[in-house]
């Protein structure tokens, strides 16, 4: 089974596994997921691969604490092993010499962009990069996303750090001082996708999101995960999840996203008392 | 029946007994209850040991019907099981989940005038007798060939293919997208028709002789058909991916919350153990439950919903009980549980309230009208009929579809324009060398036979190329 072979904390409520699985390190590309179980009976997760290394056969995960599934998991230590990883799934992002590319990432969708951001850098694209987070404590990757962009902007909503305000914002910004850009790819919370790639998308900038509905097997068995896409019905694990942001029915997919939300509160209080003795 | 016949059998069939079913719609134990062994006595004797046994024309794999009866007659139950194993490696399932009454009930001598031999409860009785009072037999393995072969895919067509392939001395590895085995034997058929139990028996057995299951391993990403036949050394790949990709009904809301497709709503159920109080995967338990659809896959749905709670179940599908694909003893357990039957209509549109979530069904009653291709009468909409079913939860179980992973993964193998992998029927070989397939990935949705059969021929010429090679 797999094992966790280094865990880090990044930031309160977000961790840093890296685990040995070299199958899924020597096969994935930018843009791929894995699908996790932490315990018996536990849901199946999908968590975007951060980062991989197919010579020393490890991949990354980065993941923020939602509810019990990622509680679970982030009470596990070095040397546990992961009952169930499964991957690697998804198609992998569609990589090109674009020319001037602006990567946006929103909480923990920074996780997800840094692979991405990474192989258009290798393949010779001019990289500008937006990582925002509501505050200073919650900013992923800030070292990292630097080190690969040519330009970058940090903001925040409350302007604990960088710039306040919204990604979004930044975007008008840059759109402003006639900043010109081939290629966007955005990843973050739907509300966040939705408003940003509304402004690339009007500013005529081929723009790709990273959905990230509810998914079940990531297989493409349940339908669980479909978005309608251009007037059709995708399934974003087989599909996905990646795509073009100028075509999706975001008010449907935001709308399925929430479906669950009471549901998931009860799971994770009911699980609370038992890992830490107190109500959520 | 006169006192001194020479062979007292009863004229019908020996029902099995059941629970009752205002208790079952409330749990998820088994429904029918098997029979004791003087009720399969009763019911074995009846069989008049045909000659030429019509009953084995009718059955995909052949099964030695007159002889496995006869075991069971004479009281060699576990010689019945393995009379049977020689042609069905999965009797306790068949048993079960056949369509028995269009396979060898169906050509049985006694249904001519009267009921045909209950073939399907005396196969379970034998295999469940087995199970728990045979020994482990260790079936005859050749010697190890030193070839190995992987099987994607653990249903029905994939484990029967990796039993026969075991036996023929080669190294068997069976690689499984999901983290348990068993295909739509776990996850889609309900724990009340068939207990998980006996799959994991099955499963276990396979392991026994030496059959290696790599769980959570997606062929076409983990690792290519290309890749296991090239770098990892296989000789041979059997393809068993079934139909997994739900099809929707593509009308006006129905990405509301509360529309599941069957697959999501049974594994959740099934898999994840929604059932369960504390399961962390949810599920709604709707008040008032619809499911689209009159295949095993709708009755499944529907009874399940009842047993999540509902207060009512209702079917609604677009022909006639007569055209219903079910099979029939699935529809008469579903009727005495009281499912609702809204038969001849089709739904239009899902209706939902302002935060999207399910309030009703809006449906069109439909009448027969000329046969289409497949000679069956095509439903055609009665205009001006549409009418509203309130309900909270809408299952669509209207089909479901090959998964595109290893088609898009593996360029040159040959694909129907459904999706469908072309394969032989007669020995599971498919355009490309040394990949074979069988089961629904070639013909779609069909059965669990049907796919073991598939699993069970391309085993066979598995052995006679790689013999060759
Ligand atoms: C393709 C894909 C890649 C992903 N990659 C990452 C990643 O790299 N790192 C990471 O931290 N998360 C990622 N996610 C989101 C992650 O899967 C969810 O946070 C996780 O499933 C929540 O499980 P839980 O049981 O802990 O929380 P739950 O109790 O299931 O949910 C807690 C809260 O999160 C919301 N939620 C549930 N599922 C999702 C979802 N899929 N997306 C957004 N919100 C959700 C719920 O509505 C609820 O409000 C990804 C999702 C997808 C579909
Ligand atoms: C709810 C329901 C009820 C049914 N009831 C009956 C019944 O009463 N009687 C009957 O005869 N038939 C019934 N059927 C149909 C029957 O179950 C199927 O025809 C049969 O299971 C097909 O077997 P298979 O081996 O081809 O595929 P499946 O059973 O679908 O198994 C395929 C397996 O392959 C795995 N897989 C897929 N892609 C990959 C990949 N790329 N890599 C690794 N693994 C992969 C899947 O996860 C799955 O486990 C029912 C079906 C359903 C859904
Ligand atoms: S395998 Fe199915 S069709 Fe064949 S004898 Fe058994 S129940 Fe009948
Ligand atoms: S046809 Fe009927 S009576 Fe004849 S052997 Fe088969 S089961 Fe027995
Ligand atoms: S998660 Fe089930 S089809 Fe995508």
């Amino acid at each position: 089974m797999p094992k966790i072979i280094k865990k880090e904390s990044l930031s309160e409520l977000v961790y840093r596994y890296r685990i040995d699985a070299p199958r899924i390190a020597k096969m994935r590309k930018a843009g791929q997921f894995v699908i996790v179980r932490a315990t018996t009976d536990g849901e199946r997760i999908p968590l975007t691969i951060a980062n991989a290394n197919a010579a020393e056969g490890w991949i990354e995960l980065i993941f923020q604490v939602a509810g019990k599934s990622t509680k679970i998991l982030s009470i596990l230590m070095v040397g546990n092993e992961i009952i169930d990883l499964a991957g690697p799934l998804g198609r992998p992002t569609h990589i090109e010499r674009f020319g001037r590319c602006l990567c946006i990432g929103g909480g923990v969708g920074v996780a997800p962009l840094y692979p991405i951001t990474h192989a258009l850098k290798a393949a010779g694209n001019e990289i500008t990069t937006i990582i925002g987070a509501r505050s200073s404590n919650l900013l992923l990757l800030e070292h990292e996303m630097k080190e690969l962009s040519d330009r970058f902007i940090v903001c925040t909503d409350d302007g604990s750090r960088g710039v306040k305000g919204f990604a979004a914002d930044s975007v008008k910004t840059l759109l402003a001082e006639g900043e010109k850009f081939d290629f966007s790819v955005i990843i973050g919370p739907a509300m966040m996708m939705r408003v940003t790639a509304g402004i690339t998308v009007a500013a005529g900038i081929k723009t790709t999101v990273s959905l990230n509905p509810i998914m079940i097997d990531g297989t493409g068995m349940c339908g669980g995960c479909r978005v309608t896409v251009g007037g059709e019905t995708r399934f974003a694990c087989v599909d996905g999840p990646e795509f073009d942001a100028a075509k999706i029915d975001w008010d449907g997919m935001i709308k399925r996203l929430n479906g669950y939300r009471s549901f998931e509160r009860t799971s994770l209080e009911k699980h609370n008392c038992i890992v830490t003795g107190r109500p959520a | 029946m006169t006192q001194n016949s020479p062979k007292p059998a009863q004229s019908s069939r020996t029902p099995m007994r059941e629970q009752n079913p205002a208790v079952r719609a409330h749990n998820f134990d088994e429904v029918p209850l098997g029979y004791t062994e003087t009720e399969a006595q009763t019911e074995a004797r009846r069989c008049l040991q045909c000659r030429k046994p019509l009953c084995v024309g009718g059955c995909p794999v052949n099964v030695q019907i007159p002889e496995f009866v006869n075991l069971i007659v004479r009281g060699k139950y576990v010689d019945a099981a393995r009379k049977i194993k020689e042609t069905n490696a999965l009797p306790a399932i068949c048993g079960r989940v056949c369509p028995q009454e269009t396979q060898c009930e169906e050509r049985c001598i006694l249904g001519k005038k009267g009921d045909a031999v209950a073939i399907g409860n005396l196969e379970r009785f034998a295999a469940d007798w087995e199970m728990s009072h045979g020994e482990f037999a260790m079936p005859a393995l050749r010697p190890k060939n030193g070839a190995k072969v992987g099987v994607v895919g653990s249903g029905p067509a994939g484990l029967t293919a990796a039993g026969e392939l075991i036996k023929q001395g080669f190294d068997v590895t069976v690689f499984e997208a999901f983290h348990e085995a068993g295909g739509v034997l776990v996850y889609g058929i309900p724990e009340f028709r068939l207990p998980k139990e006996i799959v994991k028996k099955e499963i276990g057995y396979l392991l026994k002789l030496g059959v290696v299951l790599e769980r959570n391993f997606i062929v076409g990403r983990t690792a290519t058909v290309d890749g296991l036949l090239g770098e990892e050394g296989y000789a041979a790949i059997f393809i068993g991916a079934g139909a997994g990709l739900p099809a929707f009904m593509r009308v006006a809301g129905e990405d509301s919350i509360g529309v599941y497709s069957a697959n999501e709503y049974l594994t959740r159920s099934n898999l994840m153990k929604a059932y369960k109080e504390d399961a962390d995967t949810p599920i709604i338990r709707g008040k008032h439950v619809v499911t689209v659809g009159g295949g095993n896959v709708a009755m499944d749905s529907a009874r399940t919903a009842l047993r999540l709670g509902a207060e009512t179940s209702t079917i609604v599908y677009r022909r006639t009980e007569a055209e219903m694909p079910a099979r029939s003893a699935e529809v008469h357990h579903a009727k005495q549980e009281g499912i609702v039957f809204d038969l001849l209509t089709n739904p239009v549109a899902v209706l939902a309230d302002n935060n999207g979530f399910v309030t009703g069904i809006r449906c069109i009653r439909m009448k027969l009208g000329a046969p289409d291709e497949s000679g069956r009468k095509r439903p055609v909409p009665v205009a001006g009929s549409e009418f509203d079913i309130p309900c909270d939860v809408v299952i669509v179980a209207i089909g479901n579809s090959p998964n595109p992973l290893i088609r898009e993964t593996t360029p040159d193998i040959a694909v129907t324009k459904h999706g469908t992998i072309v394969a032989n029927e007669a020995d599971g070989r498919t355009s490309k060398k040394f990949v074979y397939a069988g089961g629904d990935i070639v013909t779609g949705a069909a059965t669990v036979i049907l796919a073991m059969g598939a699993g069970k021929n391309a085993a066979r010429s598995i052995g006679e190329d790689l013999a060759k090679k």
